[in-house]
């Protein structure tokens, strides 16, 4: 048995800056544990450019963000093991985990921080008809198999899903030489960034087809082509819209699921919007000494709020490594009219910090207020000129606000339009 | 290449039948037109061992069933192959229904089907808490079960081959000659040939009997449709759960499954295509709308994939499998129209139609037969002090390959080296469950490509998913 402070489950973006940011706030022994053979996470395989604008204020490609933190982690002391899976957290946690130099290892940590990303939905999570051909896979494994392997993953290709990495494999793609006939998207708007939606496709010239989806798809071996069809309001095909459009390559980019297992073989419960932990300001969930930070948390749409995030873990589980901690009594933040959830879901009323309030809302707003109350009693309101579901939005509170809230009652944020 | 058996169609009836044949002292080859075996209807099924109580009394569908039932236990511990005796409820929701309990309960009684039992609600309830409140009763069958029928059909051509059948896969039959001592077949592996022949093609058992000049029979491919749903689900059920069959069938069942995922399905449509596994809008939308009612609480959203099936389907005003020597030739041994209940059977037609060959050659069994096939190492069912011990005689079985259904490369490995190894990804899958879970290949889908090909001493474009133009990727990037 290895016994550390700290032990870190996931070594991308949140997993380093995490780390890094408990030893800046003094704890000693800390080990990061990474499945994949390099630290990184997903964003070694992202080599477009768009990363750190907010946190860097300069624009970085996925693997040079990831390298800035990589070199950091290195000038520490802090331990790291790759090719490493964690398979199990126990009660009292010990981490058991495997890879295949040092085999089965088992670690008992004052305090783990679960970092683990998010994957892909896979084609099952939609339900496509047709045939169980290949040809079709996410748009990540496209990305992994054209970046890191260099193979043509396709050379006909149709994308479903307006997500940023869809519209980053469309220009991909492209630029490899493929034809990429169209993005589809189920909902009446893009989940993707704006900047992406221009730079991706309409500097590329490829359609985004709202309001559509599809359908099946086809070929005996390989995929021929797939039916598209659109939508009603409420998402649901309309028949006789059916269309065929050939192709080879069905890119899947349908949403990110956090990868939430070891989390809840742990006990810990999840929200249901997010399908990340319930945690508090400093990220720690309901099982003390258990901090959770980046997509498995909540799927974020720039890294930069991810490393934000993620010091917030690394200062928390610092804390109470150290034993400070708050007196145990929370106000419990919660979304309402058009916001669909909150992270942090809860805030010690005793908090030492002032603290940003994430979220969502769920559909288009244009110059919608957001409104932040204590039962009627309202705490602030910011005019926003747009607002989507793909941008995650923040509101501060300040740290003497939450100390005056009163008792019983939730803090909400809400949309006025 | 010449052989006393070739059998053609490497599914659960051609395998079992392979294996069993390998008993005799007999040169068996088991042909298959596929990358790989179990790619026709033991694919995909309901996985259901059947107690015995559908098909009609005096059928040979009868007779194999509750045969095949009663040996399948012993089959698979041998095989080492995952088989669960869960037992059937057929669930009676109207008065009408219950009625049809009777009938089912007659019927398997005279099949010779053991220890049924008519449930009321309460014994019901009792024995299912999930079960929905509008069911009345239900006939309770104790010895039906569950079994992994792709597993089923590996593990006996693993086992065939170790003891001596030649499996050729990517080797289609595509015309027989006779010359009244052996059959020479043409196939896309070269000219083999026989003496006797079995003919287990599944839905093209008709297409290879023409090619002895035996056209007493035609298949109806008949398509089902299935929603699997996540694990999450599987503690909702534990039971076999079947609708009162009426006209349209027997209906939309749910299940659990061997590996702990529930299936919901099958739909029943007659189809052109033998070979159109493709699942439709209209088959899936028919299985949720119909899936859920014995468990209310179960949510198809939980769906992690769909897939189809083919059944065999003769046009024989009987109904029945075709078994036995074909009219047209004694020494081509028809094994046709094994639509359900097939996998049940199958260990009893293996059996029978071995013994049969064996009468006919007047073969001996062989001393040296090892009816075992070893079980293979499966890390996800292994606790902490087994895992520590198998990773400490090979480190290859520390690397976890796929996170959902944590399979190692180890075991990846040993599929591909096996016997009857995988040659391509669903192979891979079918063998080790890598690719199987949640994500569906999402994350170990590129690492699977990659071992394969290392192992197989190919470049990665030219590995496919099951064979064919079925490639994963193309050629390089510039
Ligand atoms: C394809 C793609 C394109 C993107 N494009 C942009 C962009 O242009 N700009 C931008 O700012 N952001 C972008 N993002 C978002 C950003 O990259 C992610 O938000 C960020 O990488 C998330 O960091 P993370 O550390 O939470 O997760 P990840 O980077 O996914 O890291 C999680 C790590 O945990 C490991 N892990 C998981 N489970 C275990 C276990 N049981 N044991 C051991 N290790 C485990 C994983 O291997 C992984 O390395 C993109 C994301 C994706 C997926
Ligand atoms: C929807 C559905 C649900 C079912 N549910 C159940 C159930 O719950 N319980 C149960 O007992 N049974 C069930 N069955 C029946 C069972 O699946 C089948 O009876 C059984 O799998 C048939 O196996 P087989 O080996 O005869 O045919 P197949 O598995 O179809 O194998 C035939 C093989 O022959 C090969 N072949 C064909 N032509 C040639 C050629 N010319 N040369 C070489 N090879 C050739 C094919 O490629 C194929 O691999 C179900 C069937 C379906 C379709």
């Amino acid at each position: 048995m290895l016994n550390y402070d700290l032990a870190v489950i996931g070594g991308g973006p949140a997993g380093m800056a995490a780390a890094l940011e408990a030893k800046e706030n003094g704890v000693e022994k800390i080990i990061i544990l990474e499945r994949a053979a390099v630290l990184g996470g997903i964003l070694e395989q992202c080599i477009h450019a768009g990363f750190g604008l907010h946190y860097f204020k300069e624009e970085l490609s996925g693997p040079e963000y990831a390298h800035r933190f990589i070199e950091l982690v290195e000038k520490t002391d802090i331990d790291v093991k790759v090719d490493t899976m964690v398979l199990t957290i126990e009660d009292n946690n010990i981490i058991t985990a495997t890879n295949n130099t040092d085999g089965l290892i088992q670690i008992k940590a004052k305090a783990i921080i679960l970092a683990m990303g998010c994957r892909e939905r896979p084609r099952g999570a939609i339900n496509i008809a047709g045939s169980r051909c290949s040809g079709i896979m996410t748009a990540g494994t496209a990305q992994k198999y054209v970046n890191i392997d260099g193979y043509m993953p396709g050379h006909k290709i149709v994308i479903l899903g307006s997500g940023d990495i869809g519209l980053i494999m469309a220009r991909r793609m492209s630029l490899e030489g493929a034809k990429v006939q169209m993005v589809c998207e189920l909902q009446p708007y893009s989940n993707g960034l704006t900047r992406n939606i221009v730079q991706c496709l309409d500097d590329m010239g490829i359609p985004l087809k709202l309001s559509c989806t599809v359908v099946a798809a086809h070929g005996k071996e390989r995929l021929e082509g797939v039916t598209i069809a659109d939508v009603d309001e409420r998402l649901c095909p309309i028949p006789g819209t059916e269309k065929f459009v050939e192709c080879d390559t069905l890119l899947l980019s349908i949403g990110l699921i956090p990868e939430n297992e070891l989390t809840r073989m742990a006990g810990i419960s999840l929200d249901r919007i997010t399908n990340g932990a319930v945690v508090d300001e400093y990220r720690q969930t309901e099982r003390e000494g258990i901090f959770a930070c980046g997509n498995v948390l909540q799927v974020h749409d720039l890294v930069d709020y991810v490393t934000i995030e993620s010091k917030l873990a690394g200062k928390g589980a610092a804390k109470y490594i150290k034993g400070e901690s708050f007196g145990g009594d929370y106000v419990e933040t919660k979304g309402t009219d058009g916001v669909r959830y909150i992270v942090p879901q809860k805030i010690n009323r005793d908090t030492d910090c002032d603290v940003n309030l994430y979220f969502r809302v769920g559909s288009v707003y244009k110059g919608a207020k957001l409104v932040v109350k204590c039962g009627d009693n309202v705490i602030m309101t910011k005019k926003r000129p747009r607002m989507c579901p793909s941008e995650m939005e923040t509101v501060t509170i300040k740290k003497d606000i939450i100390s005056s809230l009163p008792d019983g009652e939730a803090l909400t944020v809400s949309v006025e339009e | 290449m010449q052989f006393d058996v070739a059998v053609i169609g490497a599914g659960v009836t051609g395998a079992l039948t392979a294996r069993e044949l390998s008993r005799y002292s007999l040169k068996v080859a088991l042909l298959e037109k596929c990358s790989d075996v179990a790619m026709g209807a033991t694919r995909a099924n309901s996985a259901i061992v059947h107690a015995g109580f559908d098909a009609a009394n005096g059928t040979l569908k009868a007779k194999f069933n509750v045969e095949g039932t009663a040996l399948m236990p012993s089959v698979c511990e041998e095989l080492n192959v995952p088989y669960k005796n869960i037992g059937s409820l057929v669930v009676a929701y109207s008065e009408k229904e219950v009625e049809t309990l009777d009938i089912l309960y007659h019927r398997g009684y005279k099949n010779g089907v053991p220890d049924m039992k008519v449930l009321n609600r309460r014994e019901l309830k009792e024995l299912e808490p999930g079960i929905s409140d509008s069911a009345l009763a239900a006939l309770w069958a104790p010895t039906a079960g569950i079994v992994c029928p792709y597993e089923l059909t590996i593990a006996a051509c693993n086992n065939a081959a170790v003891n001596g059948t030649q499996v050729l896969r990517e080797c289609e039959v595509k015309s027989i000659a006779d010359d009244g001592e052996y059959f020479t077949l043409e196939t896309t592996k070269g000219e083999i040939r026989a003496k006797y022949i079995v003919n287990a093609a599944g839905v093209h058992s008709d297409d290879v009997a023409r090619m002895i000049g035996d056209d007493s029979f035609n298949i109806i491919p008949r398509k089902g449709e299935y929603y699997l749903l996540d694990k999450c689900e599987s503690e909702k059920l534990s039971h076999i759960l079947f609708k009162c069959p009426s006209e349209m069938g027997k209906g939309i069942l749910l299940t659990p499954t061997v590996d702990g995922n529930v299936l919901a399905g099958p739909t029943s449509v007659d189809i052109d295509d033998k070979d159109d596994v493709d699942t439709t809008q209209e088959g899936l939308a028919m299985v949720s709308a119909n899936a859920c009612k014995a468990i209310p609480s179960i949510s198809l959203r939980s769906a992690i994939t769909s897939f189809s099936g083919i059944r065999a389907h003769t046009d024989r005003e009987e109904n029945d499998f075709i078994i036995g020597p074909s009219e047209k030739n004694g020494r081509f041994i028809n094994a046709a129209g094994i639509e359900s209940p097939g996998l049940s059977s199958a260990p009893a037609i293996g059996k029978y139609l071995a013994d049969l060959v064996a009468k006919l050659t007047g073969a001996e069994k062989k001393q040296d037969f090892d009816p075992v096939r070893p079980a293979p190492v499966r890390f996800r069912e292994m606790d902490t002090e087994q895992r520590k011990a198998l990773i400490e005689k090979d480190k290859r079985y520390g690397r976890i390959i796929c996170r959902c259904e944590t399979v190692t490369e180890g075991e990846i490995l040993d599929a591909i080296h096996s016997p009857v190894g995988a040659v391509d990804m669903d192979g891979v899958k079918r063998r080790t469950r890598a690719g199987m879970g949640r994500c569906q290949s999402g994350f170990c889908g590129s690492k699977v490509v990659e071992i394969l090909a290392r192992e197989l001493g190919k470049d990665i474009n030219e590995i496919t998913k099951f064979g064919g133009k079925s490639c994963i990727v193309y050629e390089r990037t510039k």
